[in-house]
């Protein structure tokens, strides 16, 4: 329903989105996913209409938004920081969006209603935005660009004010209102849980291109590249040679590891001599005082380096006898013990052939 | 020990006294004296209202202060509206130039701008009189409601107006509906300055005055060419009172409005 077609924007010198495409599909949570700079605000801008395309095309069912202004566009955004007006009430706030499409009195009145009742803010109808929390603004500034169906709901990090607990409590009650209206919605976020959370599928974006479009379980642990691998949670990135290609594995060369056997990656298919990455996720490990190694598993000893404790896990980064550092990942479920191992403690780990995932 | 620094020391209240003496003492004595019942501004003799009575049988006062008012209110009017768009403009073109053409005359002394209006006006052979100064007033207030409107504006979330327009609002809509509301504070305090500034000016329109259109500053002064009458001083306190009158209002006005 929203195809963006080769769409690029340059400022100055510099590229902020390069022949950019993607197709998002109507009632989807569709999330722009990347790093300051990358491009995303920018993307979101242009769908908006606050800012033009260089070269491209977006189409939204089917016809061309370019030449709209963003009062014309079936699209509405909600601001990172709320942008909510300052002199109006809530209630104000919400009828804004009718009064320009000028809706009758009593329906604006009734439709202001419904949707305060949806967001749980019904008593808040003739306060002004300073008298609101943080939460109940991010609300407001919901209901105000859902309150006449737009086709399309664009979200500017909508969740970047507010707290660790309230941005959870937020994320549920996002999925259960796309769900609620079934309007499609591109949310952009440099935060990859919020996005890993929340979304449908995902377009990881760098430096002003599409690093991958996938869902958010096959993009964990599928990544085509690098970037992706390294961007979306936690990740051993071990540089390869594969050595040899054929049969039901692959053998690959690490760096201070030596030879061991991974599964190919359907995806891409690679020769002999060529380099590669093998990433490998944290909590994909095994790690033990001692291990013994099972088939199809690979097993290497070292000693505690480092540890990061998080509370429900903690990583532990494995120094191996050749120096390389991996980081392994346990949950610390055993009752009455905070954690497994000290710095220093000598362990094992091992990881099946199919844990990792083959980039190029 | 911590001092609670919630309550200011003995030297700093010393210091506050003696400032706040030399800025109100003048005027308290002024205030007083106007209702002193000796010609002379010398010694307290007794209260009296003769002086207040005096001054609304003089008509050249009254008329004077008609003059003010008049010419106050018109130029503060035209001053805030081309103000408010030179602010506006100033905030969207972003240029240093357009501010310094602006803002220039703020910087500029009185007198300059006196003579250099006098010899203007002479060469276009405008008749001086009260439209010559209500011109020369629009012209030295542009430069006040100019920036408080442009400091309003750099103060304001700009994605106020694209969320306006986001949802639905063409440019004027916009305009009318969010950035005019939000700048009223910044045009009411500029309209404000405009009025105060244009009330009591004695230099500018010194020079861009005709016959008949005298204003209370320069009445005053002619009256005060002579001796400080206890007159004077009932004019000067019954300046005052209006001026206060009128901040303490808009003063009182402007947080209704602003609401933020």
């Amino acid at each position: 329903m929203l195809e963006i077609i080769d769409v690029s924007r340059r400022f100055g010198d510099f590229v902020a989105l390069d022949k950019v495409s993607l197709h998002i599909q109507a009632g989807e949570f569709f999330t722009l996913l990347g790093p300051s700079g990358c491009g995303k605000t920018t993307l979101l801008r242009l769908i908006a209409g606050f800012d033009h395309v260089d070269e491209g095309e977006i189409l939204l069912d089917g016809k061309s938004l370019t030449a709209l202004t963003p009062e014309q566009r079936p699209v509405h955004t909600v601001f990172q920081n709320y942008a909510l007006f300052p002199h109006m009430t809530v209630a104000e706030n919400i009828a804004f969006p009718l009064r320009m499409a000028k809706t009758a009195k009593p329906v604006i009145d009734l439709m202001v209603r419904e949707i305060l009742e949806d967001v749980r803010l019904p008593d808040k109808a003739n306060h002004y935005p300073n008298e609101l929390s943080g939460g109940q603004k991010q609300r407001i500034a919901i209901a105000r660009a859902l309150v006449n169906r737009p086709r399309l709901l664009l979200l500017d990090e909508p969740l970047s004010a507010l707290d660790a607990k309230l941005r959870e409590q937020m994320q549920i009650e996002l999925i259960n209102l796309q769900k609620e209206v079934g309007i499609t919605f591109v949310y952009v976020t440099h935060d990859q849980g919020e996005a890993l959370a929340l979304s449908h599928r995902i377009a990881v974006m760098n430096k002003g291109e599409i690093s991958q479009i996938d869902e958010p379980s096959v993009l964990y642990s599928c990544p085509d590249n690098r970037f992706v691998a390294d961007f979306i949670g936690q990740c051993n990135l071990l540089d390869a040679t594969v050595i040899s290609v054929g049969g039901r594995h692959l053998r690959i060369a690490i760096n201070g590891l030596g030879e061991l056997d991974v599964c190919p990656n359907p995806e891409i298919d690679f020769a002999e001599g060529d380099s590669c990455a093998l990433t490998l996720r944290p909590e994909k490990i095994r790690l033990a005082a001692t291990l013994t190694k099972e088939d199809d598993e690979v097993l290497f000893s070292g000693k505690v380096h480092d540890m990061l404790y998080l509370g429900d896990v903690t990583v532990y980064i494995i120094e191996l006898a050749s120096g390389v550092l991996i980081e392994a990942m346990l949950a610390n479920d055993a009752p009455g013990r905070t954690r497994l191992f000290d710095t220093d403690d000598a362990v094992q780990i091992a990881w099946r052939t199919d844990a990792g995932h083959l980039v190029p | 020990m911590v001092k609670n620094s919630a309550y200011p020391s003995k030297a700093l209240i010393s210091a506050g006294t003696l400032v706040y003496l030399f800025l109100y003492l003048p005027l308290v004595v002024v205030v007083l004296f106007s209702f002193n019942d000796s010609k002379l501004n010398a010694e307290w003799v007794g209260f009296t209202w003769k002086w207040y009575e005096k001054l609304f049988q003089n008509g050249e006062i009254l008329h004077a202060a008609a003059n003010s008012l008049i010419i106050a209110t018109i130029s503060a009017l035209l001053a805030t509206v081309l103000g408010t768009l030179a602010g506006l403009a100033i905030h969207r073109f972003r240029q240093k130039w357009l501010s310094a053409l602006v803002l220039g005359p703020i910087a500029m002394p009185d007198i300059l701008i006196g003579v250099s209006l006098l010899l203007m006006f002479i060469l276009f052979n405008v008749t001086l009189g009260m439209t010559s100064i209500i011109l020369a007033h629009v012209s030295f207030c542009i430069g006040f409601v100019a920036l408080a409107v442009q400091s309003r504006l750099s103060g304001m979330d700009q994605s106020l107006v694209e969320a306006a327009r986001d949802l639905g609002a063409l440019p004027t809509q916009a305009f009318r509906l969010v950035t005019l509301p939000l700048l009223k504070p910044g045009i009411i305090a500029g309209g404000m300055m405009a009025f105060t500034l244009s009330i009591d000016d004695f230099v500018i329109t010194f020079f861009t005055a005709g016959v008949g259109s005298s204003t209370l500053p320069l009445e005053i002064y002619s009256m005060v060419k002579i001796a400080v009458t206890p007159e004077v001083n009932a004019v000067s306190t019954l300046l005052m009172l209006v001026t206060l009158i009128i901040i303490t209002a808009l003063s009182r006005i402007s947080p209704m409005v602003l609401r933020q």
